[in-house]
């Protein structure tokens, strides 16, 4: 019981901290940070508020994970973000061009999605495993290759296809539209039979189901397998897990690799939701995905609690641009300061824990022992 | 060869860059005469690569000081935000001179919480660098939308002024106008002589102050590093900060110094970012990943203030190159430059039996000239990742041979051993 | 005579041990005074207390007289006391001449450093001690008995008078010892007062002017150096007489379990670090490494197990080439590691017992297979050697690092042994754990040869290395240069032909 109190009582400090600060922040600057809070729950309360919490939380989770496959191993996959958003476009226009029957297709989509993202990943472990390249930098390069690169060289031949007369506009650039038997169903159906009604237009993703099949396999596979084993260990300990065995050139690729794949996944919730990827893609999941992962401290239950944390904060800032209450960047400060606090309270709890584990192991002995 | 190698190596560092620049002129020039285009060399480009190295110097130097102290600071990019923020809202407040130390009190801000995270809690300091690197924007647009209704951007900012170097570039003493040697230089239009006179008047004439106060600060973070007490003890926080602690220094207080200047040195960069030297207001996305691009620099300056130097102005000139560049002839020149480069590399490495990296250099040589061959301008986009690659190419080929802080990275804890 | 140093009822307590226990100490001015004690007696924590690392619990302290506290080194260095540490504390990648001024640098206006003032106070004190190096030189360059000289020096410039130096023998042999005590005694007559931390008895009766033994934290005695054997002290350090290992009948086979043919491996410049290795150990055979730390026994070792290249030459196990093998494929094959540094190489300190067990195994049974772990399978196993090699712990689900050095070390053995390897790789064995528990692992490792378990034992400890080898093996500069009868051959004569002093006719077979 003591733990579980313990356990709880970082992000429950961080939380608090949070509340403390933006609340400041919020009233140097006149607004009310109560009829805000308030708002935002209010808001939160509505069913339909809450699909789209669901339906944020999801590319969120699985970020996360992605994320922390290569925090395990002490490997900053800062690139996410790039390798999310090319697999997206990627798949997306790749399932526009075939026409297969559904399970197949999907498959597809699914299959060139972790493809592409595996293999930008996989190429800043390469770059880190023969040249010594910092993984750090090297996906934050590559980062601003796909996106800048990458992506303006798509957009600029979608404005190259442009008819005559046609505008620039959000709604006619894009990937080839996927026919629908390309699209993972969503499962508002099944949702609804615990809730009741959903509005229309308001579909619960599919790729939920997806991402707590995910959030599984990664518990499996980081505790079940020797596999999960080797990439904990090296992430502890480098040299002590090559001398225990395990490869280490290998590990590094293979977890990007993997990290990647999953990152390809990230994107799919929005072309599912409208059949093609748009240069107007929702950007920014990656680097949410790593907040996630650290707020949740790398534990498949913990990311899923701060993955819908976040995602509730997303979703609030369009009430508050609605109400006036506060100005919506309120909640990304949120964001940033949940996330430092919670790091550093993490920390300290950890120092607490070991010392304690030390004194506590130190006394247990002392009375076994009958010197 | 080797005896006059030898000699050459033995030269004071400064000469010998001194003697590469002009060996890269040479090149430029030559590139010019094939490629039929006399942009590369043009005092315009010379000044474009001296403002665009700006905030990457700055961010180098702030990286420079964290990492001799054994800290990582991936939040330079946000500290640098801070800076763009509090440079843009100190000048429209106070004035330039005002806010530019109000940038650099932002930045320095954004170390201090680095410093705080990573030094008295022991949260791993790349995790408090992307913290941070959340936070900054985030809280940035808040205030920008709070104090200017928008989220994203400022009014205009006035700037500190600039100079014109006298003799050299025309530049006037007390009302007097002196003679601009180089630009009569320029006027002779003798190849090469007259290409680096107009190349070296870019970056005396019209300079602003922001530039000069930045370059001096490469000296200047050499003789503090390497010449004082201070500079000595920090050093030895990032080499072996348990001798310095028996030795009776103050670790803890090094390692907070450090990533503080580091904080201040990249919001600098942002004030100079925010300027009219560069955008002339606060604008969300102009940092740019220079933050990042400054890290990379200390990489591949060695940790070293003239090394990072380098490594900014060649950022620098890639950059301000492509901007200058309408028609795209420009970028196309300097394909060929980067295909000679990368044979250049190619030779070295097969010298230094490092075969593997000598056939890919090569390959890549060969590739970036088939490429000028077949056409006839770049694409925008690639343009734009243009210095990405180069700082991936520049880590892939150079990043051995380095001499990294003994104690990077590592969390410190007073009375382990 | 004068006291120069007084401590009284020095105590601290740290979570769950208590270091120093009511620890009494007087050492007179101008005499060079040993600290006796086994590994965890407490001597480093009383060191580190009277150089300001380290604030005691309770107690007093007197420097030459006067009651004093320390809050930091810079305290204990103004009153003239200097401490050079058993583990160095240099930075290679700075000048020797950096290294020393540091905290103590002659400075002129505006923060800047004298260099000029510096190097001559420097080469004038470096060249009187009889350190002979450019002091703009780094020190990564330098050899450890220049390295230790540095140390020393480090403490002179400071204009120190009490000096303290933290087992300074353990890297040395037996002829740099010797010169370490001819500065001493030069030290002593100039002036200076020592105390020197050392549990070799020979060296210190050789040495010391007096002698405090410490055990389990407390002051067991003090006593002059008159009269008192290394049998005496050695019953006041243990409370028992101090077990030597001893060799009882040969249980060598004559079936090779490694042959090494011609091996060598390079360095990032492409230089031979060791070369024309040719080694055979037989099933029932230790073979014992002997050198001066730094000669190629790491990167023998590293060779073997596999984490380093080998550039030409062969590796076979039980007849298998093994030379291009993965580090998986050999511990597969039944090559078992004790690490030279458990804390960098041997376990991972924030896991539990039972996760740190299946290291090194993880692929094998009973910790798992090629694809799932089971941990059922590795808990038990864990137990099993919680119980064979007397690992204490109140269950097997702590971390790693809540055990002390010596359970730690049997923990190691223990998941090494119980693998039934055909080759153990043993690296230092008993380095940095106590007396029990040292002699705990010399007994299994000699059951386990008994047994018929190949052994290839790397080790700085020259009794151990007699003790336990059935042959022994010299290197230097990273080549064979003797191959000795541990029967027959005394430290003295190992210490000579690990520094090269003599040399044999013939070559190491």
């Amino acid at each position: 019981m003591r733990k579980v109190l313990m356990t709880l009582a970082a992000p429950v400090g961080a939380l608090i901290l949070t509340l403390a600060i933006s609340s400041l922040a919020l009233w140097v600057f006149g607004s009310n940070p109560f009829a805000a809070y308030g708002d935002m729950v209010g808001h939160a309360a509505k069913l339909e508020t809450q699909v789209d919490i669901w339906n944020r939380a999801t590319p969120l989770y699985l970020s996360a994970i992605a994320a922390s496959i290569g925090f395990r191993m002490n490997l900053f996959n800062i690139g996410v973000e790039g390798q999310y958003l090319i697999a997206a476009l990627v798949a997306a226009q790749v399932g526009g061009l075939v026409s297969l029957p559904q399970v197949l297709h999907i498959a597809v989509v699914f299959l060139v999605a972790m493809a592409v993202g595996g293999a930008w990943a996989g190429l800043a472990g390469l770059l880190n495993v023969t040249r010594g390249v910092n993984v750090v930098i090297s996906t934050i390069m590559l980062n601003f290759i796909a996106v800048s690169g990458f992506m303006a060289w798509w957009v600029q031949a979608w404005q190259a296809d442009l008819r005559e007369g046609e505008t620039l506009s959000s709604t006619n650039l894009g990937t080839t539209p996927i026919e629908d038997s390309g699209v993972l169903p969503d499962i508002t159906g099944w949702v609804e039979v615990f809730t009741g009604d959903i509005r229309e237009n308001n579909p619960v993703s599919g790729m939920l189901v997806v991402a707590l099949l995910v959030g599984i396999g990664y518990y499996v596979l980081l505790n079940r397998t020797t596999f999960g084993f080797d990439l904990r260990s090296s992430g502890m300990n480098p040299f002590a897990a090559r001398a225990g065995g395990v490869p280490p050139k290998r590990m590094i690729i293979m977890a990007m690799i993997l990290s990647g794949a999953i990152a390809g996944l990230i994107g799919l919730v929005e072309v599912f939701e409208i059949s093609k990827f748009r240069p107007n893609q929702i950007q920014g999941l990656g680097f949410g995905g790593i907040a996630v992962a650290l707020l949740g401290r790398n534990s498949p239950v913990g990311m899923a609690f701060a993955a819908l944390l976040f995602a509730f904060l997303d979703i609030s800032s369009g009430i508050l641009q609605q109400t006036g209450t506060a100005s919506q960047e309120i909640v990304k400060i949120m964001q940033g300061i949940v996330l430092l606090a919670a790091v550093v309270a993490y920390e300290v709890a950890r120092r607490f824990r070991e010392r304690d584990e030390a004194r506590e192991t130190a006394e247990a002995l002392a009375e076994g022992v009958a010197k | 060869m080797n005896a006059t190698m030898q000699r050459f190596n033995s030269l004071p560092t400064a000469v010998k860059w001194m003697v590469y620049a002009l060996l890269g002129m040479l090149l430029l020039t030559i590139v010019q005469s094939i490629g039929g285009t006399d942009k590369l060399t043009s005092a315009p480009i010379s000044r474009e690569m001296l403002r665009w190295a700006l905030p990457v110097l700055l961010a180098g130097l702030g990286g420079l000081f964290a990492e001799r102290s054994g800290v990582v600071n991936i939040g330079l990019e946000g500290m640098m935000i801070l800076g763009m923020w509090f440079g843009a809202w100190g000048a429209l407040e106070f004035g330039p001179w005002i806010g530019m130390f109000i940038g650099i009190a932002g930045g320095g801000l954004g170390g201090l919480l680095h410093a705080v995270a990573t030094v008295t809690f022991g949260v791993d300091q790349i995790i408090s660098g992307v913290a941070i690197n959340i936070l900054a924007p985030a809280g940035t647009r808040y205030l920008s939308q709070e104090v200017w209704g928008s989220p994203t951007q400022s009014p205009r900012i006035q700037g500190i002024g600039d100079w014109d170097v006298p003799f050299l570039a025309g530049g006037s003493i007390f009302g007097w106008e002196s003679p601009d040697i180089l630009l009569t230089v320029a006027n002779w239009e003798w190849w090469y002589v007259s290409d680096v006179a107009d190349f070296s008047r870019g970056l005396l004439r019209g300079t602003s102050l922001l530039a000069l106060i930045a370059v001096a600060l490469v000296p200047f973070c050499a003789w503090l590093l390497w010449r004082t007490r201070f500079g000595l003890r920090l050093r030895i926080a990032g080499e072996q900060p348990h001798a310095g602690e028996s030795q009776g220094v103050n670790i803890y207080a090094y390692k907070y110094a450090a990533v503080i200047i580091s904080g201040a040195l990249a919001g600098l960069g942002g004030v100079v970012i925010s300027s009219p030297e560069l955008s002339g207001q606060f604008l969300e996305g102009n940092s740019g990943g220079r933050g990042f691009i400054g890290l990379a620099a200390v990489i591949f300056g060695n940790w070293r203030p003239l090394g990072i130097l380098l490594g900014a102005l060649l950022y620098g000139y890639v950059f301000g190159l492509d901007l200058k560049d309408l028609d795209g002839s420009a970028s196309h020149a300097l394909l060929l430059v980067n295909a000679i480069a990368l044979a250049g590399v190619s030779g070295w490495a097969i010298t230094r039996r490092r075969i593997a990296d000598g056939v890919l250099a090569g390959t890549m040589a060969i590739a970036a000239l088939v490429w000028w061959i077949v056409s006839e301008s770049l694409p925008g986009w690639w343009s734009n990742i243009l210095p990405y690659v180069v700082v991936l190419l520049v880590l892939v080929f150079f990043a051995q041979r380095l001499r990294v802080p003994a104690a990077i990275g590592q969390a410190y804890r007073r009375g382990d051993s | 005579m004068a006291t120069a140093i007084e401590l009284e009822g020095i105590t601290k307590r740290f979570p769950g041990v208590i270091a120093n226990d009511n620890v009494n100490l007087t050492v007179e001015k101008g005499e060079i005074h040993a600290i006796c004690g086994e590994n965890g007696a407490g001597k480093s924590t009383l060191m580190k207390i009277l150089y300001g690392m380290q604030a005691a619990d309770e107690g007093t302290m007197k420097v030459h007289g006067e009651l004093v506290e320390f809050a930091s080194p810079i305290d204990a260095i103004e009153r003239g006391i200097g401490m050079v540490h058993q583990h160095f504390m240099l930075a290679d990648n700075l000048t020797v001449l950096e290294n020393v001024i540091l905290g103590a640098e002659p400075i002129m206006s505006g923060g800047r450093i004298d260099f000029s003032s510096a190097t001559e106070r420097l080469t004038t004190v470096a060249n009187e001690y009889g350190l002979n190096v450019d002091v703009n030189e780094l020190v990564e360059t330098l050899e450890v008995g220049q390295r230790q000289r540095v140390e020393i020096i480090k403490v002179l410039y400071r204009g120190a008078d009490i000096l303290i130096l933290d087992e300074p023998t353990a890297v040395l042999v037996p002829q740099e010892v010797e010169a370490l005590f001819e500065n001493m005694r030069e030290l002593k007559a100039a002036g200076a007062t020592i105390l020197f931390i050392d549990h070799k008895l020979d060296e210190v009766l050789e040495i010391s002017d007096s002698i405090t033994v410490l055990r389990r934290g407390k002051t067991i005695a003090t006593m002059p150096n008159e009269g008192v054997t290394a049998h005496d002290l050695a019953e006041l350090m243990v409370g028992s007489e101090l077990p030597t290992p001893e060799t009882s009948k040969s249980t060598v086979t004559d079936q090779v379990a490694l042959e090494i043919h011609d091996l060598a491996v390079l360095d990032q410049d492409r230089r031979p670090v060791i070369e024309n290795i040719n080694l055979k150990i037989h099933k029932g055979e230790i073979v014992g490494i002997a050198g001066v730390e730094g000669n190629g026994q790491g990167e023998l070792v590293d060779a073997i197990i596999g984490t380093a290249k080998a550039a030409v030459g062969t590796i076979n196990l039980l007849g298998q080439d093994i030379t291009d093998a993965s580090v998986r494929h050999r511990r597969e094959s039944g090559v078992g590691y004790v690490p030279e540094d458990r804390h960098h190489e041997g376990l991972l300190l924030g896991s539990p017992l039972w996760e740190n067990a299946a290291l090194g195994h993880q692929t094998q049974a009973p910790y798992g297979t090629r694809w799932f772990i089971n941990r059922a399978g590795a808990r038990q196993q864990t137990e099993l050697i919680r119980e064979q090699f007397d690992v204490r712990t109140p269950n097997i689900d702590v971390s790693a690092h809540a055990l002390s050095g010596g359970n730690q070390q049997k923990l190691i053995i223990g998941r090494e042994l119980t693998a039934n390897p055909t080759l153990l790789i043993a690296a230092h064995p008993t380095r940095g754990i106590d007396v029990g528990a040292q002699a705990a692992v010399w007994d299994q490792l000699r059951e386990a040869r008994a047994d018929g378990l190949a052994t290839l034992l790397v080790s700085a400890d020259l009794d151990e290395l007699i003790g336990l080898s059935d042959v022994l093996i010299v290197m230097l500069r990273g080549v064979f240069v003797a191959r000795l009868d541990p029967a027959d051959v005394t430290p003295r004569d190992l210490g000579a032909y690990m520094t090269g002093a003599a040399t044999q006719v013939q070559g190491a077979a």
